[in-house]
């Protein structure tokens, strides 16, 4: 049933796409876990999304607004805390001045320091320059908010991420430089195919297929936009219970201190 | 009806204060005795919720403020890294904030649109349909203010816009625009400057509403309240005190109106929001289509509808003005649209209108309605709205007024309440 009408959808906006190239495809629905009122993340979809941003995105993509304390905070990937202090050393980070009040080594080189709870990712670039510098004049974005900075959200994300490798349709010119994308505005897009069959290794034996890495990362962005979504929903689930019983009270003695003016 | 206090102090201290300071008695007579007339019914709810909702925004948005850092180089990352993933349940005071903004003018339309369908503007209480005009436009330019906060992609351009439509004025007397433009900002374009005023603005005028919203609370408790039936109370028989009956009314709405409130704030957060507002604001990159929050886009489909830019924010801002002499564009001597057959057409057909005005307001600039091979732009959607807009106020309220025969009123209140025999218990 479902793929069948995948089909139907994939013929009805394949023959649309064959006429007007100009607007991109809508993306594709996924079902995710931490969608609907009482959605929550998984956890190990976390953890392998974290591995991909980790060694695939994070060559380009910076992740400003999180923390490696977020790792270890609840509703988050559920890192232990010694685990998120061991990936916070793993990055290098630039040092405050030394004894000496410099901040370059004698060789000239920056001075680092191993990361720490506190710190944010650091950048992959030195600023915005750089960083067109390094991708034929494209900006990477920042990908701390990027789930909720695209209409269609994580179905956006995981399209364009799953959306490389369709035949350009006749006539359809990909410029120098760009890669056809049909889920992207204008559908050429500057990021190369970023996930391959076996791009990373997941520990746990899940299959790295591009549609695990994709959605793995997915929901890992989704996280790293909404950190609060878990308490969000569960907090909501009481107010909301609350606000029903406290109505429903209201509403009886409204109705008994009406009850002789009517 | 504002008649003799009744306030009777209780105890030693409250005597002693009663004269020095009667404030115990204002909260008596305005909040506990107020004689209300018995027939309001669920449309009226929408005035407690109103104040409810100024208290909202005020207590979190002074909490915000803690928090909040009004610098162009800061500002995105103080909301979106400080309040949203810092600060204890920081992302639940910014969504009640965000959101409360939504159901603020919610609120405030049905609000405005029963005082419209129940002719409460008509005397003696053309004051306070007044004071409520000018609490409307605070708290437009407020939520303007507060918009640019956040300092995203649609908060920059929002801003660039709708303070750029000052430079019409250019049209008039060259430069006087462009003067006036640059004055707002503080600078030669929108930044740093801008930023730290609307920050201070968007402080200070809620106090401001909230002395309005006194007054104008003072002003419909001389008069008393308009009800559904738009006749005068004739005495006792026709009212209620204040509290319990409408206290509790209220409160029961209010609780339903939180819940809904509660449902967006907590499961669909963002319903309202853009989601450029997500990428930091950057001068450099203008988002293919700036749109207002959805609280404003009758009157951008209005601006954009005229192609000619001076005359355009003359519409926009005629459109607003106009309702503040609505008490005398209404010449009909009944106030309820329910005795008001004609009248209450015009009114439906003038809801609707303003739903599609929002409608055209939120489509690109160039959209069009595919109608069997005919292209219908819908900026002449637009026009044809804002003709019925003016229309409305200036040309059918006036005429109706006149030309209407409205059908019979009841006797009074409680006769129609209580059916023919008039009497309370």
């Amino acid at each position: 049933m479902r793929i069948a009408l995948a089909a139907a959808i994939c013929i009805l906006t394949g023959s649309a796409a064959a006429e007007d190239t100009s607007q991109p495809l809508p993306p594709r629905q996924i079902s995710w876990p931490f969608s609907g009122p009482l959605g929550t993340y998984d956890r190990g979809t976390l953890q392998r999304g974290f591995q991909v941003y980790k060694e695939v995105c994070s060559a380009c993509h910076s992740l400003n607004l999180v923390a490696f304390h977020d790792l270890a905070a609840p509703g988050g990937p559920g890192f232990t805390l010694a685990q998120a202090k061991a990936i916070a050393a793993g990055y290098k980070l630039p040092a405050d001045p030394d004894d000496r009040g410099e901040i370059f080594d004698e060789h000239g080189n920056r001075l680092k320091r191993p990361g720490v709870l506190a710190d944010h990712f650091p950048p992959p670039f030195a600023n915005e320059q750089a960083a067109r510098a390094n991708n034929s004049g494209a900006l990477p974005p920042d990908l701390s908010l990027i789930v909720k900075a695209r209409v269609g959200g994580a179905d956006y994300v995981y399209s364009i991420l799953t959306g490389f490798g369709h035949k350009p349709p006749k006539g359809f010119a990909v410029l120098a430089n760009k890669y056809y994308n049909p889920y992207f505005n204008g559908r050429n897009i500057s990021m190369p195919p970023p996930l391959n069959k076996g791009s990373v290794s997941f520990a746990d034996g899940t299959p790295a297929t591009v549609g695990n890495e994709a959605k793995a990362v997915t929901t890992f962005l989704a996280w790293a936009s909404e950190p609060n979504l878990e308490q969000r929903h569960r907090l909501g689930f009481q107010v909301m219970a609350f606000l029903v019983l406290l109505s429903g009270l209201l509403f009886l003695t409204y109705r008994k201190i009406w009850k002789d003016k009517h | 009806m504002a008649g003799q206090s009744t306030y009777v102090p209780g105890t030693a201290l409250t005597r002693w204060l009663d004269q020095r300071l009667p404030i115990l008695r204002l909260v008596n007579d305005t909040v506990t005795t107020y004689p209300t007339p018995r027939n309001l019914n669920f449309w009226y709810v929408f005035g407690a919720i109103l104040a409810f909702m100024l208290g909202v925004q005020i207590v979190t948005g002074i909490v915000l403020a803690m928090h909040y850092v009004p610098n162009a180089d800061l500002a995105f990352g103080s909301v979106e890294g400080r309040i949203m993933r810092e600060v204890n349940y920081g992302w639940l005071i910014r969504y009640t904030h965000a959101n409360g903004a939504s159901m603020f003018f919610l609120a405030v339309y049905i609000h405005m649109f029963r005082g419209l369908y129940y002719g409460s503007y008509k005397a003696p209480r053309e004051v306070l349909w007044i004071l409520g005009v000018f609490i409307y436009l605070l708290m437009m330019a407020t939520a303007f203010f507060g918009y640019v906060l956040p300092w995203g992609q649609m908060s920059f351009w929002g801003a660039t816009v709708i303070t750029s439509l000052f430079s019409a004025l250019d049209q008039i007397i060259p430069h006087l625009g462009s003067a006036i433009t640059t004055w707002l900002w503080g600078d030669f374009a929108v930044g740093d400057a801008t930023l730290n005023r609307f920050f201070s603005l968007h402080y200070l005028l809620p106090f401001a509403i909230a002395g309005v919203v006194m007054l104008h609370i003072w002003a419909l408790h001389v008069p008393g309240n308009n009800n559904p039936l738009g006749i005068d109370p004739k005495g006792p028989q026709d009212m209620v005190p204040f509290h319990p009956y409408y206290t509790m009314k209220d409160a029961f709405y209010l609780a339903l109106f939180v819940l809904f409130f509660a449902f967006f704030v907590f499961y669909a957060p963002n319903f309202f929001g853009n989601p450029d507002n997500y990428t930091q604001a950057n001068p450099l990159v203008t988002p293919p289509d700036i749109v207002p929050e959805w609280y404003l886009l009758p009157y951008y489909a209005m601006l954009r509808s005229v192609p000619q830019k001076l005359l355009g924010v003359l519409v926009l801002l005629g459109a607003i003005l106009t309702l503040l002499f609505i008490p005398w564009l209404d010449r009909s001597k009944t106030r309820s649209c329910r005795f008001r057959p004609v009248m209450k057409k015009l009114f439906w057909i003038f809801a609707v209108d303003c739903v599609l005005l929002g409608y055209a307001g939120a489509q690109s600039a160039d959209a069009a309605w595919h109608l069997g091979g005919m292209d219908l732009p819908l900026v002449w959607l637009a026009r044809l709205g804002t003709a019925y807009y003016f229309a409305f106020f200036w040309v059918l309220m006036p005429l109706v007024g006149k030309l209407e025969r409205p059908k019979p009123v009841p006797e009074s209140i409680a006769q129609s309440v209580l059916g023919k025999a008039g009497e309370s218990k």
